[in-house]
């Protein structure tokens, strides 16, 4: 496994809190919008074919 | 000027009035990929009958856009020049979404190759140039309104019932090759079936002539404001002939769609009202293949084989490379010099290089035409994104080129050379003295000798090419020296820094198994 699935990122209530903020005001639509754009960018940064794979794997699970 | 459309004569076959001697190869369709067949195997020294239910050229522009490697096939064939003449030679594609264009790409001539990266013709004109050089081909017996209607095999031979204006007559041959396109009478005779997927999109094709002089680049639109939203393409033929792609929609009417009354008034809102419409054709997408390729005695190849949706060019340039694969081993087989199982390795290559094409174009179609939900949400956010974000614009789909398939095979190479030529790939072109790397490779199985020698007692032709930049930078990278094995059809078999006669022979004897 690549995927760092333990804790990895310091301020996180902070990020929570900025990501909550980036929807405040937005549409359900918009809201989804958003979030489609937050993976893609955030896919080619991580540019790990095998990291992504496993992400989604995570995701996906129940 | 409209296109010219002269009957090609009709002779009454021989067949007809006694059995004709067994034949080697029995070919069905004379479009682009029947007429390439049988050239291919032509200058390979194996005749052919070549059977058409028509006698003129395709009606309406359908394949224009030619690729480096099919123009590298249409120079074996002495109509190289006659296309890029005619044809236009084109690399920047500008991508648009709404009324505005979110990024354009070049993909650049490169003064290394002799071709350049697409030419595009009316696939009428490649099969005029192709006929030309089929009826002055003393190997090909190129028969036109001979329509195959009966297709039978046994383990030795095929056998052929072809009707004719004067009559029904049968014949024998070795192989038959079914080159009759995506709606293949010779697959249904067989009783074969495509399996894949089918889109539930129409696209509408027309080709317009008009005395614009817009550039021969290749314009896509997503959703642009002049088709209500959906996808359109606009691409510059010979003639002042334009092609025009726009997406229709599954609810819509076919033949509905087909009356110049509804046509006319479309293509108005892309380039304005100053034009001639010449031709229309509706299309649904289909990404699809048999199972198999290769039946007996019977083997398929283009559309007959497999079906991709358009936006690549992957249909007539994916059946060329069939023929490409084909030709040699065939006349290898005919001619005793390699096993039966040689035609097996077309069947694996071509179905390894039919699914790449297939997968290219499914995604394609996914992200021109998604679905509602997901689908659709990712395809608008990538256009979005492409609009403020380098990155994204790569995502962009709105067709991936045709490019040969690198061919799995489990050959003996080296690392250190470089990757663009690895076993399996086409040999790259460049430039040598008075010519091309390309032409001197010829038709047979060559050493290429780079800075050294080949290894003693080979008994097959060495070619020792020029070193210069671009040799150095395709064949040799770092490396001192390299021997390559190349095939008949110019693909990469093996590569060695150094290496004795005993390995090369065993590598050699690989390539006649079809391993």
């Amino acid at each position: 496994m690549k995927l760092i699935d333990t804790p990895n990122l310091d301020d996180h209530d902070g990020f929570y809190a900025e990501l909550l903020a980036a929807h405040r005001g937005l549409s359900e639509a918009q809201s989804h919008a958003l979030n489609a754009q937050l993976v893609l960018i955030l896919a080619n940064h991580i540019g790990d074919r095998q990291v992504l794979s496993e992400a989604l794997d995570l995701a996906r699970k129940r | 000027m409209p296109y010219d459309y002269k009957p090609f004569p009709y002779v009454a076959p021989p067949g007809l009035s006694a059995p004709e001697p067994p034949h080697k190869v029995v070919i069905v369709g004379a479009g682009p990929i029947g007429l390439a067949m049988a050239l291919d195997l032509a200058n390979r020294g194996v005749p052919s009958v070549l059977l058409d239910d028509n006698d003129v050229v395709s009606m309406g522009s359908r394949a224009i856009c030619w690729s480096k490697r099919s123009l590298e096939l249409f120079d074996r064939f002495g109509i190289a020049d006659k296309v890029l003449d005619k044809g236009m030679t084109w690399s920047v594609g500008r991508v648009c979404h709404g009324d505005d264009e979110i990024f354009s790409f070049d993909l650049a001539v490169d003064p290394g190759q002799r071709m350049p990266p697409f030419v595009n013709l009316q696939q009428y004109y490649v099969e005029e140039f192709l006929v030309e050089r089929a009826l002055a081909q003393p190997l090909i017996d190129l028969r036109f309104r001979n329509r195959v209607t009966g297709v039978d095999q046994t383990g030795e031979a095929a056998h052929v019932t072809v009707k004719t204006p004067d009559g029904q007559y049968g014949l024998t041959a070795d192989y038959v090759i079914a080159c009759d396109g995506a709606r293949s009478t010779t697959r249904a005779m067989l009783d074969l079936d495509f399996e894949g997927e089918f889109f539930e999109e129409r696209f509408l094709i027309a080709d317009i002539e008009m005395e614009a002089d817009f550039p021969p680049e290749r314009w896509f639109w997503f959703e642009p404001t002049f088709h209500d939203g959906q996808s359109a393409l606009l691409h510059r033929q010979a003639d002042n002939i334009y092609r025009i792609d726009l997406q229709l929609g599954w609810d819509a009417d076919p033949e509905e769609e087909k009356k110049p009354e509804k046509v006319i008034p479309r293509i108005e809102k892309v380039v304005g009202a100053d034009f001639d419409l010449e031709w229309v054709s509706i299309y649904s997408f289909q990404c699809r293949r048999l199972r198999e390729f290769v039946h007996g005695r019977v083997i398929f190849v283009g559309d007959s084989a497999h079906v991709v949706s358009p936006f690549g060019a992957r249909g007539g340039n994916g059946g060329l490379q069939d023929v490409d694969n084909l030709g040699w081993k065939l006349a290898a087989v005919l001619d005793g010099r390699a096993p039966a199982s040689l035609i097996d390795s077309y069947n694996r290559e071509r179905v390894q290089a039919a699914d790449e094409n297939i997968l290219q174009s499914t995604r394609a179609t996914r992200f021109m035409t998604p679905a509602n939900g997901a689908e659709r949400l990712f395809r608008d956010q990538v256009l979005a994104l492409a609009r403020k974000a380098p990155f994204a614009r790569g995502w962009v789909n709105s067709g991936r080129l045709s490019t040969p398939c690198v061919y799995a095979l489990s050959a003996p190479d080296d690392l250190s050379l470089p990757e663009i030529s690895r076993p399996g790939t086409v040999a790259p072109d460049a430039p040598q003295q008075n010519g091309w790397l390309l032409n001197e490779l010829g038709r047979d199985v060559t050493l290429m000798a780079l800075n050294c020698a080949a290894p003693a007692g080979l008994d097959l032709p060495v070619i020792a090419p020029r070193i210069n930049d671009m040799i150095r930078a395709r064949y040799l990278g770092d490396a001192r020296q390299a021997l390559y094995l190349v095939r008949p059809d110019q693909v990469i078999a093996a590569r060695w820094v150094e290496a004795d006669a005993r390995q090369v022979r065993r590598a050699v004897d690989a390539l006649w198994e079809g391993r």
